[in-house]
């Protein structure tokens, strides 16, 4: 293996990673924020205040596309770019395609955000914004994928570390997902709106096939890209069993394509792909568990770490809802366990427990690694480190619990009968019944929300801090 | 091309398939775990994300 001990900024394209480290803090406040704010609108409906423009329907795309694409699109290039420059100790090909996919990445999130506030959805959950959009997305992703594919080949080290496979794995489906989910017809070239090019039941087929993918290869892939390079690092020691992450990858890219149609049990699915999807999604449950297993004993014989890093404590939290979410996403797959859970709130909960618990997590922790390293500096709270990860912890556990009592309720009640065989509840019954745990829900989001002010605070000011220390030795310099 | 007709039928694809992919898998964690000295190479990767930095140290094993 070649060696390189050289750790100057002129050796690689940092400027990218700030940039896109700084973003990235800026749309988990903005997605965040705007996550709690309709959130309390369920459990206080007057803050739809009677507007469109305020309503739910319009802003629950904003606050998913920010906290997906905003701030986890934005760790996920920070990070990519940095790990793929360090682990292949080259400088990424082209500064100015690296530009163009900060500016270009940032348009899309602010064109989503207005376009659905101005009421512009084409219906595709995750996947809401309009054809003009979606094209600039393709060139931008078309962008990332050459920029990085570029950068493995001109690598100093012969072999391509792991964390750049979840990295490219994800680039390339995202790219596949991102095209053939959105092939649709404009009505008129001066029009946002526009027709899918499938129907029917293929349609719902082909958005859940993105719509899987885009959690398999979006938000665990790429995160678990982003861990497999982080955690080494923070804890000091090489990942547990490279060989492991050897199976760990190829398995987990293989099954995830097939796991997208157990969204639609129950449906005018044929039945044969629906148990086909339950059957992978179960059998997704080893790598998903090998992965984890090889990311936490990591820390073999550092356990200490967890009590005296809180960076650290991040990870390995991160890891362990990558763990129970991943047993939750197949024990749900299971057509009868389906039959209650699907179109609950236990939905809602088992999405955020991986998206708060795993992606936010394991992004919080290496961004905190990464971005002292950046500009040179120490951390200027671990105090406020601390301080996180309670609030996000307890945040979280607010947040799933309230949604397994909410969505394990309305199942029940949904699917209860009266001695004729009627319905026994009407649906607004199930939403009065409810409204307790939309607050509780609410409030859980408030302290998820805190803690990450008080992290992008705390980056503000480590910034500040490395800017200021730089300065000064620079000065100092000057003069010698 | 009548041949070609053999693949239209889902009692041959799907067992087709199963045996490719089943294959493939057992391939790669023979590749993976198969031998001695291919491991220790593939473990030595481990260390990559080591190399590039004076300042990180590294904790023995």
């Amino acid at each position: 293996m070649a060696v390189t001990t050289d750790s100057g900024a002129e050796q690689y394209n940092f400027d990218i990673v700030k940039k896109f480290a700084v973003m990235s803090l800026v749309w988990a406040v903005v997605g965040m924020f705007v996550g709690v704010y309709i959130a309390s609108e369920l459990a206080w409906p007057f803050l739809n205040f009677d507007s469109p423009y305020f309503s739910f329907g319009r802003f629950r795309p904003v606050h998913t596309s920010a906290v997906i694409f905003g701030f986890g699109g934005s760790a996920l290039f920070a990070t990519s770019y940095y790990v793929v420059q360090r682990t292949c100790q080259a400088r990424l090909i082209s500064d100015g395609m690296a530009s163009f996919t900060f500016w270009g990445w940032q348009t899309v999130i602010v064109l989503a955000a207005l376009s659905y506030v101005m009421g512009y959805s084409q219906g595709r959950e995750y996947a809401e914004m309009e054809w003009p959009i979606d094209l600039l997305v393709e060139v931008v992703w078309v962008t990332y994928l050459i920029l990085y594919v570029g950068t493995i080949m001109r690598r100093k080290q012969s072999h391509i570390y792991v964390a750049n496979w979840f990295y490219l794995s994800f680039i390339l489906a995202t790219a596949l997902l991102h095209t053939f989910n959105n092939l649709a017809m404009p009505i008129d070239l001066f029009s946002m709106k526009s027709y899918s090019l499938f129907s029917g039941t293929q349609d719902a087929m082909v958005q859940w096939w993105y719509g899987h993918n885009a959690v398999g290869f979006f938000l665990t892939a790429a995160f678990l890209g982003m861990m497999y390079y982080f955690v080494p690092k923070q804890a000091g020691r090489p990942i547990y069993s490279y060989r492991l992450s050897v199976v760990h990858f190829w398995a987990l890219s293989f099954m995830y394509m097939w796991v997208g149609a157990h969204h639609l049990h129950w449906t005018a699915l044929p039945d044969w792909t629906s148990s086909l999807a339950a059957a992978f999604s179960i059998l997704l449950l080893m790598p998903s568990w090998g992965g984890m297993i090889n990311g936490i004993m990591t820390l073999s014989g550092a356990w200490d770490k967890l009590r005296t890093d809180p960076i650290m404590r991040f990870m390995i939290v991160a890891l362990s809802f990558y763990g129970m979410s991943t047993f939750e996403g197949p024990m749900m797959s299971l057509k009868e366990v389906n039959a209650l859970s699907h179109y609950t709130d236990w939905t809602v909960g088992h999405v955020h427990s991986g998206a708060l618990g795993w992606v936010a997590m394991i992004s919080f922790g290496s961004l905190y690694h990464m971005i002292p390293k950046l500009w040179g500096t120490q951390i200027y709270s671990r105090k406020l480190v601390e301080w996180h990860f309670w609030l996000a912890t307890i945040g979280i556990v607010l947040y799933i619990v309230a949604m397994w009592i909410s969505g394990i309720t309305q199942g029940l009640m949904w699917r209860a009968f009266d001695e004729f065989g009627n319905l026994q509840y009407s649906f607004v019954e199930s939403v009065a019944e409810m409204m307790p745990f939309y607050a509780m829900r609410a409030i859980g989001g408030m302290f998820f929300l805190t803690g990450t002010v008080l992290m992008a605070g705390n980056m503000f000011m480590t910034i500040r801090q490395g800017k200021r220390e730089n300065a000064i030795l620079d000065a100092k310099l000057a003069h010698a | 091309m009548e041949w070609l007709m053999w693949f239209s039928k889902y009692e041959n694809t799907k067992p087709l398939a199963l045996i490719i992919f089943f294959v493939t898998f057992i391939g790669i964690v023979v590749y993976v775990y198969g031998s001695k000295k291919r491991s220790q190479r593939l473990e030595s990767y481990r260390h990559i994300p080591f190399l590039d930095e004076q300042d990180d140290t590294k904790d023995k094993q």
